[in-house]
């Protein structure tokens, strides 16, 4: 039997949402990107926005996020997104805007555009995507990285003296007055999914609201940049990112 | 006749692109062209036409502003001065691979580094070659005068619009700073939604209806042989505005034996150096390029033809010169005049820089 010949309407307990599109996802094996895709695309079709929603894709391994979502997309230059994205809301203040970054594109070089979008309170949503790592480039050391964590350019670990310490972009922009909500999720489970879903609508909402930026990380795995299986992987972020990176809601105002 | 009023450059520029239209204004303040967003944050124009200004934090991020604003479809401006322009580059270069209409107006200052803040032409390479990285242009105009500030605002978004491409409005600390008589254009409306989708609705990100496939404005192709065809189209069209495009001025070629080669405020300083020489009984003759890229190769290669000799006045230490040269390819001898660094030259200076350089030379 083929997968096609199980694929019927009526063996279907859970259909994909019509705003992810059929191109095969160019991700690792438990890679957390791909889940996180797929939550966007349910909640803007849950919210029926599609017409109305522009992303902002980075430059790292997500910077093809616009071959699977079937909304518009701008592709920004590294770490650029939010400055794209308080262009894009501020000349069209229907649509929902959001950037989708990873750490090292929204953490490192794009540091400043994310601050002082944040602090303007552009009416967009921020997903930040929390590695600890450049997948992208082949797991060099990110501003994310743990203490002691080995990389590429920290092949002995992370050495703070060297390196300065790992930075918590999520409490930083929790600080600014622009944040409306701050929520830091993961994706690991189903009930992690569950809840980093209800954050993510959430964010959108505040858009309706006019209330602000929003802004959820998601403490993620990067199985290839960690050089570990999916699975241990997913055990590595338990033991090692939730305690220096704690899920839960920090500011919802 | 428009409305008549005595305005610096900079606030010439401002008010320009307020009454063609523009959607949106990002920019961050630097000498000698800060007037332009003082100027737009006293008027206030989103009161009046919605006119979108914003100070941004820096300049690499009002020109990914103007990248995000463009891949809109919307009609977006950034204006900084020499230091200011080299952190633009990054987004230009985004913007010119993605192919989107865009402005960016260089209040040229004196360099390198921090430089000075009085007048220069030394960006000339960085405008016309591309300036950030990858094989690029951009149409580049160079005003000589506060009206020309106004007026190629409208000039330069027409082609860029119409060629898909970044324009820059290539001025300086003189035409910026320098208040002149300048003829206003009426107020034209901002496009509308349904005027976007009708003009660029194969390309800008405005949401994606179900009448038609969705819209990604990327200048990414990780398929060399996309990406070749790509560059291949970009280059297709730039070939097609050395055509089409060129914009010149010429003054007193018919007789000319020698020719002054000068664009803004250095064109200004040539026409009273061309009139001391005329009256001392040396033929000259003045062109002027007003399109940089694209540049008047055609016309300078005609004129090598006839005059004995060109001297490209520049306040740098010589950059058009090159491409005169690559235009006459050999046939007169060309040389460059210039003072530099935030220094005018004078109308005597270049007089005896043409005698010396090349009536004698
Ligand atoms: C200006 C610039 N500098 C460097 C790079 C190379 N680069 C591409 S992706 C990347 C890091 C991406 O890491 P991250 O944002 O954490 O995303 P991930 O791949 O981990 O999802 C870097 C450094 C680039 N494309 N542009
Ligand atoms: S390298 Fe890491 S972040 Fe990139 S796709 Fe693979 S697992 Fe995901
Ligand atoms: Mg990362």
């Amino acid at each position: 039997m083929e997968v096609k010949d199980i694929i019927k309407e009526e063996n279907l307990a859970y259909k994909k949402t019509k705003v992810l599109t059929d191109n095969e996802m160019h991700y690792c094996p438990g890679c957390t990107h791909g889940v996180v895709h797929k939550v966007i695309a349910e909640v803007i079709e849950e919210k029926d926005i599609q017409e109305n929603t522009i992303g902002i894709s980075p430059v790292g391994c997500s910077v093809l996020a616009y071959n699977y979502l079937h909304i518009d997309w701008q592709e920004a230059a590294h770490g650029r997104a939010p400055a794209l994205a308080t262009a894009t809301s501020r000349l069209m203040p229907d649509k929902y805007v959001f950037t989708y970054q990873g750490d090292g594109d929204l953490a490192s070089i794009g540091a400043a555009e994310i601050i002082h979008a944040c602090n303007r309170g552009e009416n967009i949503v921020v997903i930040f995507i929390n590695n600890g790592i450049y997948g992208m480039t082949g797991g060099q050391m990110a501003p994310t990285t743990l203490e002691g964590m080995p990389t590429s350019t920290s092949p002995y670990g992370r050495d703070i003296k060297l390196s300065g310490h790992p930075l918590k972009m999520t409490e930083l922009v929790a600080n600014l007055p622009g944040t409306t909500f701050v929520a830091r999720h993961s994706a690991e489970t189903a009930g992690a999914v569950r809840k980093l879903k209800k954050a993510i609508r959430k964010a959108f909402d505040n858009i309706d609201e006019k209330k602000g930026t929003s802004f959820i990380e998601v403490v993620s795995t990067c199985s290839s940049g960690w050089k570990l299986t999916p699975e241990a992987s997913n055990t590595w972020m338990k033991e090692n990112m939730f305690p220096f990176y704690p899920l839960g809601i920090i500011k919802d105002e | 006749m428009g409305e008549l009023r005595l305005m610096k450059g900079n606030e010439a520029i401002a008010e320009a692109a307020i009454r063609y239209g523009v959607d949106g204004y990002f920019g961050y303040p630097i000498t000698p062209q800060s007037e332009v967003i003082e100027t737009l944050m006293a008027r206030k124009p989103w009161e009046e036409t919605g006119m979108v200004v914003v100070q941004a934090e820096s300049e690499v991020a009002a020109a990914n502003m103007l990248y995000g604003g463009a891949a809109c479809g919307k009609k977006v401006m950034t204006s900084s001065s020499s230091p200011g322009v080299s952190l633009k580059l990054e987004a230009i270069s985004y913007i010119a691979g993605a192919e989107l209409p865009a402005l960016v107006v260089n209040v040229v200052r004196g360099g390198p580094g921090l430089g000075t803040i009085q007048p220069a032409q030394s960006d000339y390479f960085q405008a016309v070659k591309g300036g950030g990285h990858g094989d690029y242009h951009l149409i580049v105009f160079a005003p000589n005068s506060v009206q020309e500030m106004a007026d190629f605002v409208e000039d330069t978004y027409e082609l860029a619009i119409k060629y898909r491409n970044p324009a820059m409005i290539l001025s300086d600390g003189i035409i910026g700073q320098m208040m002149e008589k300048v003829e206003l254009k009426d107020f034209k409306p901002r496009f509308t939604d349904a005027e976007i989708k009708e003009k660029f609705g194969s390309w800008a990100t405005t949401g994606k209806t179900p009448d038609r496939e969705r819209n990604i404005v990327t200048s990414l192709e990780l398929q060399s042989e996309l990406q070749e065809k790509h560059n291949h189209k970009l280059q297709a069209k730039y070939q097609q505005m050395r055509e089409t495009e060129v914009r010149f001025e010429s003054t007193n070629t018919e007789d000319a034996e020698y020719l002054l080669v000068a664009y803004g405020s250095s064109s200004r300083i040539c026409r009273k150096a061309m009139e001391l020489a005329r009256d001392k009984g040396i033929k000259v003759g003045l062109l002027r390029p007003i399109t940089l890229f694209p540049f008047p190769t055609k016309q300078l290669a005609e004129l090598a033809n006839q005059v004995k000799g060109m001297l490209s006045v520049e306040m740098s230490a010589g950059q058009m010169v090159e491409d005169i040269r690559l235009a006459v390819n050999g046939k007169v001898p060309v040389e460059h005049f210039g003072r530099y660094g935030g220094i005018i030259h004078s109308p005597d200076e270049i007089v005896n820089a043409l005698e010396k350089q090349i009536i004698k030379g």
